[in-house]
């Protein structure tokens, strides 16, 4: 990168720093006064209802949307003092499928952040790319077309990339959301992968199920944090009843249900930039209409 | 059939048509490129009406044309930038008052000269027997600098239009390569003023880039390819407009177009086009 002269990545802290951060479109905040800290190598689940903040967060943390208060640090160092260290696999619907490009060209972007502009990628680049190319079993679909690709084997081309951007944390918007059964494998086989390495994992998702079982800690989103920890904590019926409000089902036998609208990938609410209204009720936290300029401390 | 080739060749002012044409082609079907990717098509052939006040005025004072259009075509595309960064007016919007006011500014002026016609006609469709060696010099050097920003900026040109969150993951300078997308598109509509003039300078864009989307799936073979078929559409159709006496931008484009017809007709990726 031409701009790449930040300091060097210091490992120590080795963590994720969210501190009291307000983000929003426009006029309207989405997330208010969201503060945790994640260990180096943890891996967390986001959980919470459409319009909760999910995919507001992971636009905060990627630094596509500006922080209206509070302070993004990663290994103790604000947002944007190093690059390339937070990889982000974009959900299905927002990529151009038509896009000249073939797989081994997307992955190799993951590697645009470790040269300069002007540099060709050297043979361990190059060895890199292969290596995530083959460990998500795409290697042999490399010279094809990226709208030649199933929808699973699309996503796969993603989480190749994000591999080969070698990055300290890892973000994924949904990723089990309408995929085929080899795809959801290889992403579960890649968050073990990912925990050898260290890297941190956020991952949103509307499978409990999967969030109380695969993750080291969940956090509970709805517009703030509702909870954060250990999934057996986060996830009680209380905390659940908070974050989904009426939308939250508890059968007789302890089981718990929530009606999530949409299923099948579609997000009415976060991904449309969020300027058109929200396709749920307001959640019950009271809000006033200035917490942008004055953050509520959780 | 070489005599067919050979004859008009004999005179420099075709030479130089031909040789303006060529550039012309190549530089407007690569840019043309990113334009298509990026979904700027309409502000392409926006920019290109928007630029004819500063023609007209540099008309008037008997100054460079391409120097007039040149100022114009770059205070547009930066003005459009301002106008639609708030997200209260939205770009297309934007664009289409700029468009049609600019256009209007350009023709109230012209209509002040007492060889109106002829000369609006020239400005509208071009006027590519007419290049003088000067024109020629300015037109390699506007395209010389397009194409090297396009070679120099590739990568983040690349990362900005694919997938924009990767442009922020990698701190680009998003709000900068956007308006030197928008300086260099301003740029390449100029150097086509004279071959196709103001109302087919977008065809040039468009129809060749478009056309090589359809036939190749990586970005540089759908560059070349655009470029090729850039370059041939200029030298068939300045041959077929000395053949048949027809005006020499309108030959262009009808092979232009011609060219995608038959790409569209053949293309196994004709169901993607239709679906951008």
């Amino acid at each position: 990168m031409p701009s790449s002269k930040a300091e060097p990545i210091v490992e120590s802290p080795a963590r994720l720093d969210v501190e009291g951060i307000t983000v929003g479109y426009e006029s309207r905040s989405i997330l208010e006064g969201l503060s945790f800290r994640l260990d180096h190598g943890t891996r967390a689940a986001i959980v919470g209802p459409n319009g909760a903040g999910k995919s507001t967060l992971f636009k905060a943390l990627v630094g596509l949307l500006p922080l209206r208060a509070g302070h993004i640090l990663i290994h103790g160092l604000p947002l944007g003092s190093h690059l390339d260290c937070v990889a982000y696999i974009p959900q299905r619907e927002n990529v151009d499928w038509n896009f000249p490009v073939t797989v081994r060209d997307v992955v190799t972007m993951g590697r645009y952040g470790h040269i300069s502009w002007l540099e060709r990628l050297g043979r361990r680049d190059r060895a890199i790319v292969d290596e995530s190319l083959e460990r998500m079993g795409i290697a042999d679909l490399s010279t094809r077309s990226i709208n030649e690709l199933s929808g699973g084997q699309q996503q796969r081309v993603f989480l190749a990339r994000a591999l080969a951007q070698e990055p300290h944390i890892f973000l994924m918007d949904e990723p089990f959301n309408g995929v085929d059964r080899v795809t959801q494998d290889a992403t579960l086989e890649l968050l073990d992968h990912l925990r050898e390495a260290r890297v941190t994992v956020l991952i949103s998702t509307h499978d409990l199920n999967l969030a109380s079982t695969r993750f080291d800690r969940v956090l509970l989103l709805n517009r703030s944090l509702v909870a954060e920890g250990p999934p057996a904590e986060a996830l009680s019926e209380a905390n659940l009843a908070k974050a989904f409000g009426s939308s939250l089902l508890v059968t007789g036998n302890g089981r718990i249900l929530v009606d999530e609208c949409c299923p099948g990938g579609h997000h009415g609410c976060e991904d449309n930039d969020g300027s058109d209204g929200h396709c749920h009720e307001e959640p019950s936290a009271s809000r006033s209409p200035d917490l942008g300029v004055a953050p509520r401390k959780p | 059939m070489i005599h067919l080739l050979l004859e008009p060749l004999q005179y420099g002012f075709m030479q130089r048509g031909l040789l303006a044409a060529v550039m012309v082609g190549v530089i407007c079907a690569v840019m043309g490129t990113w334009v298509i990717l990026r979904g700027m098509a309409f502000l392409g052939d926006a920019m290109a009406h928007a630029i004819l006040p500063g023609v007209a005025i540099a008309w008037l004072l008997g100054g460079n044309i391409l120097l007039g259009a040149l100022v114009a075509a770059v205070a547009v595309a930066l003005g459009i930038g301002v106008i639609s960064k708030g997200g209260t007016v939205k770009e297309d919007t934007a664009i289409g008052i700029l468009f049609a006011a600019a256009l209007a500014l350009g023709v109230a002026i012209m209509s002040s000269i007492r060889t109106y016609a002829a000369d609006l006609s020239h400005l509208l469709f071009g006027n590519v027997l007419g290049v003088s060696a000067g024109d020629l010099l300015l037109t390699a050097i506007v395209g010389a600098i397009v194409l090297l920003a396009i070679i120099l900026f590739w990568k983040p040109f690349l990362v900005l239009s694919f997938d924009p969150v990767l442009a922020a993951t990698l701190r680009l300078k998003t709000g900068f390569l956007r308006n030197l997308m928008l300086v260099l598109l301003a740029l390449t509509v100029v150097v086509s003023l004279q071959t196709v003039g103001v109302g087919l300078a977008a065809a040039m864009l468009i129809t060749p880039a478009a056309t090589a989307f359809l036939l190749v799936k990586r970005l540089v073979p759908m560059m070349l390819v655009a470029a090729l078929i850039g370059a041939a559409s200029a030298v068939i159709g300045l041959y077929a407009s000395w053949w048949l006496n027809i005006v020499s931008g309108s030959a262009i484009v009808l092979v232009a177009t011609l060219f995608f017809l038959v790409a569209f007709v053949l293309s196994p990726r004709r169901a993607a086009l239709g679906r951008r």
